[in-house]
């Protein structure tokens, strides 16, 4: 196959880093709307819940802000999930083609509950006006569990490529026999999936409310802002701490069982005892340079003793090893600290409210809680690039390569430079459409419909 | 019947349920963009059309992954060998699927005028390409263009007569199921003049699908010779009644009767899918690649009907209850 010809080999090089760069921009794009998709529910849930139990009309206001900004929002996510679906055929042929029966199985189970939820949520969103309170609020409670099963769904197909199993393959490579139970419940499961659920309730949580503290910081200072910024603050607060203990269990379960990634992302050239937590860094063969080492602390991590040996690159074969270290490292390095950073913000809230059941009263914490938001988004995103990266040259690890994956089409690139426009225009439109209802809601209220009419004269506009 | 056939009869059920709701809905994008550039005019069809879609159009679409999911899981060669082939009608249908979303989505909530016109155009323009493009994939496929082992041609599998006129057919029965459960929703809304508005462009659009229709049946008598001949036979049955479903259907618009509209519209369409999938057996590729070939392992197999059977308990009557809540006109803005 290869070797043969230098052309073809450049030309399917080319094909999949484009392959790759698209798969990993559209993921990045849709998985933002995945936690809205995931956490927002829960947090319009309670916002209707005080609502209706103290009857607390600031609350009531949220929720229905919430659900309009929910509705624009899953529309954004589904046509964009529908794109993921489309390239695991497109981009990577022969990884649906060779391993579909396996992990297709997690997206089949996904399909019930990402039904379900479009289901719920419509019902919900578009019921305000005529389903009464509670009935209505119950309408509501599906979302809340259909996006956490469609979470584990999805992320266990993930997993499974992590830690792949269930699954028998004949010599020629072929899948003969499959074992379901295995497959959704692979190895890695148990900490990818609460790692991203956490994720998304603390990228939502802070989300919501740093476009509160935005608001507040801007003179809006009334009942709706506190409250818009306090409930999803105070639920990202809560998760934080756990999110941190779960992303340490499974860094110690990557170290395991996905030495090569490991390695990688801590820049381990050779294993052994003792090894130094680097802080920060470029990653290079002589060692790392310009990070802040701390000795024996990474084989304390992983193993609770300065003895445990961790597995060096050396030790990896060379065909095998993760590419782009320091991308690796620095990713996981940001993730960990901008973690640790809304930890502490969570504390400095929980000090204050413990204080004089207030938010501080300093226009820092404002200014922290907004770019808290963005902050949990980048992450997310270094938390992606660390396990998909990480896992490279594997698609399926151990089992298949992403260079046997993709496909052969030609015009990757193109489809690529047409998906950034789309999907630019896309965010933009999604940015101005909230910003344009948050602005109407400001000046008229709620209930000033949207035209009933798409695009009828404005004086025959009813509501 | 196998579980690998249990399996395609699933994947048939999908795509019957897809062409069905996901059909109608682009059809009711056809219906706006043809509703015209006068904003007057169009107004009255439009805003039916957008209080008839809102809230059900998400979940139409559902059903297009999981025709994929399903046809991946339980036929990844087919899968494999048609993403090969066809990515470029496929990509284009992924195109219009976005902008068809995120026009709807955003029209309603942008206020200047000539942004909404935008938006409601890219919405329905894509309505008629992505359908448009999946039926240039579906016609592909019984002409034989897939190879069994992928690979095939990236632009003479998709051009040829059979394929285009495929693509037209399914943007014909999209219009045509959505002018129907558009007379429908008028008439339970009481409105007199959009009813007729739609029943008129109903009997247009039938006798246009027919004719694609009946075009569409002597391509395959010239491209794909297998599904001709067992359309004809052991298919006929299923033909007969869909062509009986599209007359009764056009005898009681003529007649100005409403009851019994849907049904037998939703008929004619699903008797013609489930003819198709009659003419094609046992060939998923016909004729290089058969049901039984591609299937995936017993468990695989199992895993697809479990899920189904859970679905058919879950999510149905939970669909249920949404499209009853919406025709009380409960849901709304």
């Amino acid at each position: 196959m290869p070797g043969l010809d230098a052309l073809p080999l450049a030309a399917s090089e080319s094909n999949l880093l484009a392959a790759r760069e698209l798969m990993a921009f559209t993921l990045a794009f849709h998985i933002v709307l995945s936690c809205l998709g995931v956490a927002l529910p829960a947090m319009i849930l309670s916002a209707n819940w005080l609502g209706l139990k103290r009857g607390d009309a600031d609350a009531m206001r949220l929720a229905r802000r919430w659900s309009k900004a929910m509705a624009v929002t899953f529309a954004v996510g589904a046509v964009t999930g529908t794109v993921l679906s489309f390239e695991f055929g497109l981009l990577w042929p022969e990884f649906t083609a060779r391993f579909g029966d396996v992990f297709g199985i997690a997206f089949a189970v996904e399909g019930i509950f990402f039904f379900t939820e479009a289901i719920f949520l419509a019902i919900y969103i578009y019921g305000w006006r005529r389903l009464s309170g509670w009935a209505h609020f119950w309408s509501g409670v599906p979302m809340v569990i259909t996006g956490i099963g469609g979470a584990f769904s999805v992320v266990t197909a993930n997993s499974w490529m992590n830690q792949p199993q269930g699954f028998t393959l004949d010599a020629a490579g072929r899948v003969v026999e499959t074992e379901p139970f295995k497959v959704l419940f692979n190895p890695a499961w148990s900490y990818e999936v609460p790692h991203m659920i956490l994720a998304a309730y603390m990228v939502v949580g802070f989300l919501v409310a740093s476009i509160y503290a935005v608001g507040m910081l801007r003179g809006r200072r009334d009942r709706l802002h506190r409250l818009g910024l306090l409930i999803p603050l105070t639920v990202a607060c809560i998760v934080t701490p756990i999110q941190l203990f779960v992303g340490d269990t499974a860094a110690r379960a990557v170290a395991d069982h996905q030495p090569a990634k490991f390695a990688g992302m801590e820049c381990i050239q050779e294993s052994g005892p003792e090894q130094t937590e680097y802080v920060g860094g470029i990653c290079t063969s002589d060692g790392v340079k310009a990070a802040i080492p701390i000795p024996d602390l990474d084989s304390f991590l992983v193993g609770f003793s300065a003895d445990t040996k961790v597995t060096g690159l050396n030790d990896i074969p060379a065909d095998e090893r993760p590419p782009a270290n320091t991308l690796l490292h620095l990713a996981f390095d940001a993730m960990v600290g901008i973690g640790t950073a809304l930890l502490l913000l969570g504390l400095w809230l929980a000090y204050a409210w413990w204080r004089w059941r207030d938010i501080p009263r300093t226009p820092w914490f404002l200014r922290a809680v907004a770019v808290s938001g963005a902050g949990a988004i980048l992450a997310l995103w270094f938390g992606w690039i660390v396990t998909e990266v990480g896992r490279q040259p594997w698609i399926v690890q151990g089992y298949m390569r992403t260079s046997e994956a993709v496909t052969e089409a030609k015009g990757i690139w193109f489809a690529f430079a047409v998906v950034l426009i789309l999907y630019a225009g896309l965010g933009s439109g999604a940015v101005l459409v909230l910003r344009a209802m948050s602005r109407r809601w400001r000046s008229e209220g709620e209930d000033a419909g949207e035209a009933e009419i798409p695009y009828g004269p404005p004086e025959a506009a009813t509501s | 019947m196998t579980r690998a056939d249990a399996a395609a009869a699933i994947l048939w059920t999908g795509a019957t349920l897809y062409a069905l709701f996901g059909g109608a809905d682009f059809g009711g994008g056809l219906w706006d963009l043809l509703a015209g550039f006068d904003d007057r005019k169009g107004e009255r069809p439009r805003a039916r059309i957008q209080q008839s879609l809102t809230p059900v159009w998400e979940a139409n679409h559902v059903w297009l992954i999981f025709i994929l999911v399903v046809l991946w899981t339980a036929f990844p060669e087919a899968f494999g060998a048609i993403m090969t082939t066809l990515y470029v009608p496929i990509a284009l249908a992924a195109l219009g699927i976005v902008l068809r979303g995120a026009g709807f989505a955003f029209r309603k909530s942008v206020q200047r005028l000539e942004y909404r016109r935008a938006m409601g155009a890219a919405f329905a323009l894509s309505s008629v390409l992505t359908p448009f493009f999946m039926g240039t994939v579906v016609g592909a496929v019984a002409a034989g263009h897939v190879p069994a082992d992928g690979n095939g041609d990236a632009f003479s599998s998709w051009t040829g007569p059979l394929p285009l006129l495929t693509g037209a057919l399914f943007v014909a029965s999209g219009a045509y199921l959505a002018a129907i459960f558009l007379v429908a929703d008028s008439h339970r809304a009481g409105d007199g003049g959009m009813e007729g508005y739609f029943a008129r462009r109903a009997l247009w659009v039938a006798a246009v699908a027919g004719a694609f229709a009946l075009a569409g049946i002597f391509a395959l008598h010239s491209e794909a010779r297998y599904v001709f001949d067992r359309l004809t036979a052991e298919g006929l049955p299923l033909v007969i009644v869909s062509a009986l479903c599209g007359l009764g259907v056009l005898a009681l618009l003529l007649r100005g009767a409403r009851r019994g509209l849907r049904p037998l519209a939703a008929g004619a369409v699903v008797a013609v899918i489930w003819g198709w999938g009659v003419a094609q057996f046992p060939y998923l590729l016909p004729t290089s690649l058969r049901i039984d070939q591609a299937a995936a392992p017993g468990p695989t197999l199992d895993s697809v009907l479990i899920v189904f059977a859970v679905a058919a308990v879950v999510v149905l009557p939970a669909l249920g209850l949404l499209y009853w809540l919406s025709q009380q006109e409960l849901l709304g803005e």
